[in-house]
């Protein structure tokens, strides 16, 4: 059985919390250049060139591109050959995650619910794990700004409602998110399975390289119509108006019960922040 | 592109009475960061009958929580947050004085009002380029509240901001007219 010491997982999410919130993904960064030519409002055209020229500023300067540098989420995919040693591994994460918020002078904005206490170094990190085949450790790190957090949506559809229902539901979400979450931005979307598993595939679907389309061709022609139908609400970079509002549509399905049709929409600004490593 | 018009914080009214929505404008001069938690206790010591930790008349506002200093800078990335989250603060603070504030997204039909009432100004930076915008902060120093870490207010000097005037004091709004004209059926 393969052994890694949890140190070495400490290590790497500091550097990974560091990286997605200075560089962002060539991906992104493609998708930004189209949208400046395809945008025809003035505003728009502007708001993109700053953008882009904010991208640069901050990794020549390494200065988070925003200062929202988010609740740190992190996806371990787990070889099921795998022994970790030297410790817990939540608490490496965490470790990893304090770490890097200092060495990076990353902002620190996780606090407790109610009482709203700081606890001023960005842990707890939110931890999804999946156990898979193999010896190896997948660290995903994606930090995720409050402002498009907070505009996304889950509702459990009735299956009358269908892909219409799914739709309007995706657009109600988007119009009702205005300016709000920063546009130009990049649905995930999470369709099937029960109200979790929704919510955690539309955030899943955000690790998806920007633009690429689903491998199953019904749902890859939904996330083409949806981004249409997005782009035609003129809401626009920033909510100012203009032709692009989203980058790109990203769709993951899971079987789900007869009675059900859960939806899940997840909102997430330009800054896609997330970067991965394999141990 | 049209020309980019030059303002001063504190607010002179004249400035603030001239401009239009859709303007763009570099703004200088000395602003207060404040956001969520800074706002609460802003309305909290207002009500109690208590002093501010600065004077309010004419001042501007940015909603902005910064990331830390890397050492030898001012500030790091500080660029806007949703200016909505203060909503249901903002009325009171424009009529104890409050002319400007600097945000992004829209503002609810009560801060429309205000703004207009008492002819004060609603300008929006670009969400998502903090980078950019901690180019134009040339000095950086807590005001009070420093418990609340990135939401603590600060008292910054600023050089040539690029905002975007959002609403105005004629109570005319960007966000209600601007993405009418691109919506399509």
């Amino acid at each position: 059985m393969r052994e890694i010491n949890v140190a070495q997982v400490t290590e790497t999410v500091a550097q990974l919390c560091i990286d997605a919130c200075l560089y962002l993904g060539d991906d992104v960064v493609e998708l930004l250049r189209q949208a400046r030519k395809k945008e025809v409002s003035d505003f728009g055209c502007y708001i993109f060139e700053r953008l882009l020229e904010n991208l640069n500023i901050a990794a020549e300067q390494e200065i988070p591109i925003c200062q929202d540098t988010g609740m740190t989420v992190v996806f371990l995919k787990i070889g099921q050959e795998l022994h970790f040693t030297g410790g817990n591994l939540t608490d490496a994460i965490n470790k990893g995650v304090r770490l890097g918020y200092q060495r990076g002078y990353l902002r620190k904005s996780v606090l407790t619910p109610l009482e709203r206490v700081n606890t001023n170094d960005n842990t707890p990190a939110v931890i999804h794990t999946a156990i898979v085949p193999g010896d190896r450790l997948k660290i995903i790190v994606a930090p995720k700004g409050g402002g498009s957090e907070n505009m996304s949506r889950l509702k459990m559809l009735k299956p009358a409602d269908g892909i219409e229902g799914i739709k309007k539901f995706v657009l109600e979400t988007i119009v009702e998110a205005g300016a709000s979450p920063c546009p130009p931005i990049i649905l995930g979307i999470g369709i099937g399975g029960t109200m979790e598993k929704a919510a955690l595939m539309s955030k899943e679907a955000l690790l998806r390289r920007a633009g690429t389309s689903s491998s199953d061709p019904i749902v890859a022609k939904l996330e083409k119509e949806m981004l249409e139908l997005v782009n035609k609400t003129g809401i626009g970079p920033q909510g100012l108006g203009g032709n692009v509002t989203a980058l790109a549509v990203h769709i993951e399905t899971y079987p789900t019960h007869i009675a059900a049709l859960p939806v899940a929409v997840n909102i997430q600004c330009h800054a896609a922040r997330h970067q991965e490593a394999i141990l | 592109m049209s020309k980019i018009k030059l303002i001063q914080a504190p607010a002179i009214q004249e400035q603030i009475t001239k401009l239009l929505i859709g303007e763009k404008v570099y703004l200088s001069g000395v602003i207060y960061t404040a956001r969520d938690a800074a706002h609460q206790r802003l309305v909290n010591q207002l009500q109690a009958g208590q002093p501010l930790p600065f004077e309010l008349k004419n001042q501007a506002l940015f909603y902005v929580g910064p990331s830390p200093a890397k050492p030898g800078r001012v500030l790091g990335a500080c660029g806007p947050t949703t200016s909505s989250r203060m909503d249901s603060y903002t009325p009171i603070l424009l009529e104890k004085g409050l002319k400007m504030m600097i945000g992004k997204g829209q503002r609810s039909a009560e801060v429309v009002d205000a703004i207009k009432r008492n002819k004060a100004v609603y300008l929006v930076a670009i969400g998502g380029a903090g980078a950019l915008m901690s180019q134009c902060i040339k000095k950086a120093e807590l005001v009070d509240y420093p418990d609340l870490g990135a939401e603590a207010i600060r008292r910054l000097e600023v050089e040539k901001m690029p905002l975007i005037v959002a609403i105005d004091s004629q109570g005319n709004n960007l966000f209600a007219v601007g993405p009418k004209q691109y919506a399509r059926e």
